[in-house]
C-alpha cells in the first residue's frame, strides 16, 4: 500500500540500473537528502553534534570501507583500527606541513596515503584467505599503532607524544579546533559521507564490484571466467583503505581533536567496525550506514533510558552495554547473517503487498 | 586422416574451418599419478567436438589443461597456430576461451543478471575512477553490454529469473544460467565440463537444442564433455575418446562406435 512499483516501468536499461530502481525509495532518499543537507545544520547543537551525529557519520564512511573489502570482496580485515590511525597521522602530517591547503584535499590525500598502506598490507591477501588472513591485518593493526607511538616524527617529537589537531577552515569556516561551530563539522563530515556512499554504491554495481563478488563467492571459478585475482583484491583493499583513511583523518581532525593512538585506534576500533559491519550487514550499503547508527546510537541510548530515567548505576548500564553488543553479534551471525539490511529488505517486501497480501 | 590446414563438411552440411586449437603430446602427472598419457588432437573452428571415456580417464583434467587450470609436464597447447606460453587461468580467459564446470561455480551471492554480466567482464575496460563517476563512460559500457547479455538471456530463456538471486534455482536452471554466462563472453572456445549431468530427458533435450543452436547461429566452437552416449553421439561432429589417460579413439561418433578399443573400454574385455 505504502510501497509498491506497479505503474512503475523501466524504458531502458539506465533506469533498471539506477541506484533506487523504485519511485517511492527514491523520493525517500531525495527527502533524506534534503533534511540531512538542508534542515539538520540550522538545528543542530554540540551536544547532538559531538555525540550522535559526527560519530555516526564517521563510522558509516568507516564501515562503508570495510563493507567494500570484507562483505564485498570477501577478505576479512581486522586492520581498521590501524588503517585509521594511518589516515590521522596523514591527516596531521599534512596539516601541519601545509597550513594554507583546503581542509577538504587534506582530508582526501589523507584516504590516498591510507590506500597505499592498505594495499601494502593487502599483499598477503593473494596466498592466504580467512583466518589466517585476518591474522595477518590483526599483526598490521599491532604494528601500525606501534609505528606511530614509537617514530616522534609521526607526531612532530611532541612531548606527550599525541597529536594535536591545529585550527583549519574550508572556504574561511572554521572546521577542526575548539573553535569549529557544530554545523561547521556536521556539514564537513556529510559532504565526505554522500561522497564516499555514493562512490561505494557505483562500484559495487559495476564490473569492479562484481568482480569482487565473484571473488568472494568463489574465487577459482572467478579466476577461470577472466577475473584477475590480484588486481580484484588490490583494488579492494586501495578503496577500502581509502574510505578507511578519511573516517581516520575525520576522527581525528574534526572529532576528537586530538589523539593518543594507543587509546583511540587500538583492536577495539578495529572490532567495532566490524560489529558495525556484521549487524548492520555485509555486502550493502545502507547496512553499514544501519551499523553505524545502531552502534552509535545504543550506548547513548542506554545511558539516556538506564542512567537518566530508570537510575541505575553507571557501570552497569556500562556493561550492560557490551553484554547486548555481545549478545547481538551471537544473534546475527546464526538468525540473518546479512544483517540489519536484509531484515529491511525483508520489510520492504512485505510492505509491496501489506495489507492484502493476496 | 584430415588435412591439418583445410576444414571437412559434416554429414548435416556445415563447413568446418581450420584448426583452433591444436593440444599436441600432452602429458600431466600429479604426484605420481599418471593422469594424461601423450594425448594429441585438435579442435576445429565451427565444429561440436566431445570428449569421451569412463570415470577417471582424464576428461575433466584434459578440459582444466585447456582452460589454463593445469599446467602439463609435458607437450604444447596451439591455439589459432600459435603456441600458447604458460598462462595463469584469467589470461586464458581473456583470449577468448570461456567454460562451465561440472559441479556448477556460479556467485551464489549475485543475482542472475549479475552473474550473466560477470561473463562480459574481458569486454569491459572502463578504470576505476570512471566507474566510481559512474555517469559517463562507465554507464555506457554497462547499458552497452547489458544488451548482449540481455540477447544471451532471451536466447537461452531465462528472462524470468533476471533478478533471481542464484542460489533460489534449481539446478537444472542453474546450468543454464552458467551457460549463458559462459556464452556472454563470446567465446571463441567454448568448453561445457558434463552440461547434462544429473538433468532428466526433458532438461537435456532442451539443453541439447541450446549446445545446436549455440554452435548453428553464433558459429561458436565447442568442446565438451559429456557420459550420455546417445547425446554425445547425437550432438559432436567428431569425438575423442579416453581411457585411463589415454587416447584410445578419435574420430566421427560412427568410427568411434565401431573402434575395437572403444568398444573394449566401455563394456569391459574378457581375460581369459
Amino acid at each position: 500500500m505504502f510501497y509498491r512499483e506497479a505503474g512503475d516501468f523501466k524504458i531502458s536499461y539506465n533506469q533498471d540500473n539506477q541506484t533506487f530502481p523504485i519511485r517511492f525509495d527514491r523520493y525517500r532518499y531525495y527527502a533524506v537528502m534534503v533534511f540531512a543537507f538542508a534542515v539538520v545544520p540550522f538545528i543542530i547543537n554540540d551536544y547532538w553534534a559531538n555525540a550522535i551525529m559526527l560519530p555516526f557519520l564517521i563510522y558509516a564512511i568507516a564501515a562503508i570501507g570495510l563493507n567494500i573489502l570484507t562483505g564485498y570482496c570477501g577478505q576479512v580485515s581486522l586492520g581498521t583500527g590501524g588503517f585509521m590511525a594511518v589516515g590521522a597521522y596523514a591527516c596531521y602530517k599534512l596539516m601541519t606541513a601545509f597550513p594554507d591547503v583546503s581542509m577538504f584535499i587534506h582530508v582526501l590525500l589523507a584516504g590516498g596515503i591510507t590506500a597505499l598502506v592498505g594495499v601494502l598490507f593487502g599483499l598477503p591477501s593473494l596466498r592466504i584467505k580467512g583466518f589466517y588472513l585476518a591474522v595477518a591485518t590483526l599483526a598490521a593493526q599491532f604494528f601500525l599503532v606501534w609505528l606511530f607511538n614509537r617514530v616522534p616524527w609521526f607526531y612532530n617529537y611532541s612531548a606527550s607524544g599525541q597529536i594535536n589537531a591545529p585550527e583549519r577552515d574550508v572556504f574561511g569556516i572554521i572546521i577542526t579546533g575548539p573553535n569549529a561551530p557544530a554545523w561547521a563539522t556536521y556539514l564537513f563530515c556529510l559532504v565526505f559521507l554522500a561522497f564516499c556512499a555514493l562512490m561505494a554504491r557505483n562500484l559495487t554495481r559495476g564490473t569492479i564490484g562484481r568482480k569482487w563478488m565473484a571473488i568472494r563467492d568463489m574465487d577459482i571459478a572467478a579466476e577461470i571466467i577472466g577475473v584477475n585475482p590480484m588486481k580484484a583484491k588490490m583494488t579492494a583493499f586501495a578503496v577500502s583503505s581509502f574510505f578507511v583513511g578519511i573516517a581516520g583523518a575525520l576522527f581525528f581532525a574534526v572529532y576528537l581533536g586530538a589523539v593518543e593512538v594507543g587509546e583511540v585506534f587500538n583492536i577495539q576500533k578495529s572490532f567495532l567496525v566490524l560489529f558495525m559491519v556484521i549487524i548492520g550487514g555485509l555486502g550493502s550499503i545502507f547496512g553499514s550506514f544501519a551499523g553505524a547508527a545502531f552502534l552509535v546510537l545504543l550506548p547513548v541510548v542506554l545511558k539516556v533510558v538506564g542512567a537518566d530515567m530508570l537510575g541505575w548505576p553507571t557501570d552497569i548500564v556500562a556493561h550492560l552495554q557490551l553484554v547486548i553488543v555481545g549478545a547481538l553479534i551471537i544473534l546475527f551471525l546464526i538468525m540473518e547473517p546479512h544483517g540489519l539490511a536484509q531484515l529491511w529488505r525483508v520489510a520492504k517486501e512485505k510492505l509491496r503487498l501489506w495489507p492484502f497480501p493476496h | 586422416m584430415l588435412d591439418a590446414s583445410e576444414g571437412y563438411v559434416t554429414e548435416d552440411g556445415r563447413q568446418i574451418g581450420g584448426v583452433v586449437m591444436e593440444m599436441k603430446n600432452i602429458t600431466l602427472r600429479f604426484g605420481g599419478v599418471v593422469a594424461i598419457k601423450d594425448i594429441s588432437f585438435d579442435i576445429r573452428e565451427g565444429e561440436i567436438r566431445a570428449i569421451i571415456g569412463p570415470n577417471g580417464a582424464g576428461k575433466s583434467s584434459m578440459l582444466n589443461v585447456i582452460s589454463g587450470f593445469y599446467v602439463p609436464q609435458e607437450g604444447e597447447v596451439f591455439f589459432h597456430g600459435k603456441k600458447r606460453p604458460q598462462m595463469r587461468p584469467y589470461e586464458v580467459a581473456q583470449q577468448g576461451i570461456a567454460r562451465t564446470f561440472q559441479n556448477i561455480a556460479l556467485f551464489e551471492g549475485m543475482s542472475v543478471l549479475d552473474n550473466v554480466m560477470t561473463g562480459r567482464l574481458n569486454h569491459m575496460k572502463t578504470g576505476l575512477f570512471s566507474q566510481a563517476l559512474w555517469k559517463g563512460k562507465a554507464e555506457r559500457e554497462e547499458t552497452e553490454n547489458r544488451e548482449i547479455v540481455e540477447r544471451v538471456i532471451d536466447f537461452l530463456e531465462i528472462q524470468h529469473i533476471r533478478k533471481t538471486p542464484v542460489s533460489r534455482l534449481p539446478y537444472g536452471l542453474k546450468k543454464r544460467v552458467e551457460l549463458a554466462r559462459a556464452l556472454a563472453a563470446e567465446p571463441k572456445l567454448l568448453l561445457l565440463d558434463e552440461p547434462m549431468a544429473g538433468m532428466n530427458v526433458e532438461e537435456k533435450e532442451d539443453m541439447s537444442r541450446f549446445i545446436l543452436d549455440v554452435n548453428d547461429e553464433f558459429g561458436t566452437t565447442i568442446a565438451l564433455i559429456e557420459h550420455d552416449m546417445g547425446v554425445v553421439m547425437d550432438l559432436s561432429d567428431r569425438v575423442v575418446v579416453m581411457d585411463y589417460g589415454k587416447k584410445i579413439g578419435d574420430g566421427t561418433p560412427d568410427e568411434v562406435r565401431t573402434n575395437q578399443d572403444v568398444i573394449d573400454a566401455y563394456l569391459g574385455v574378457s581375460h581369459d
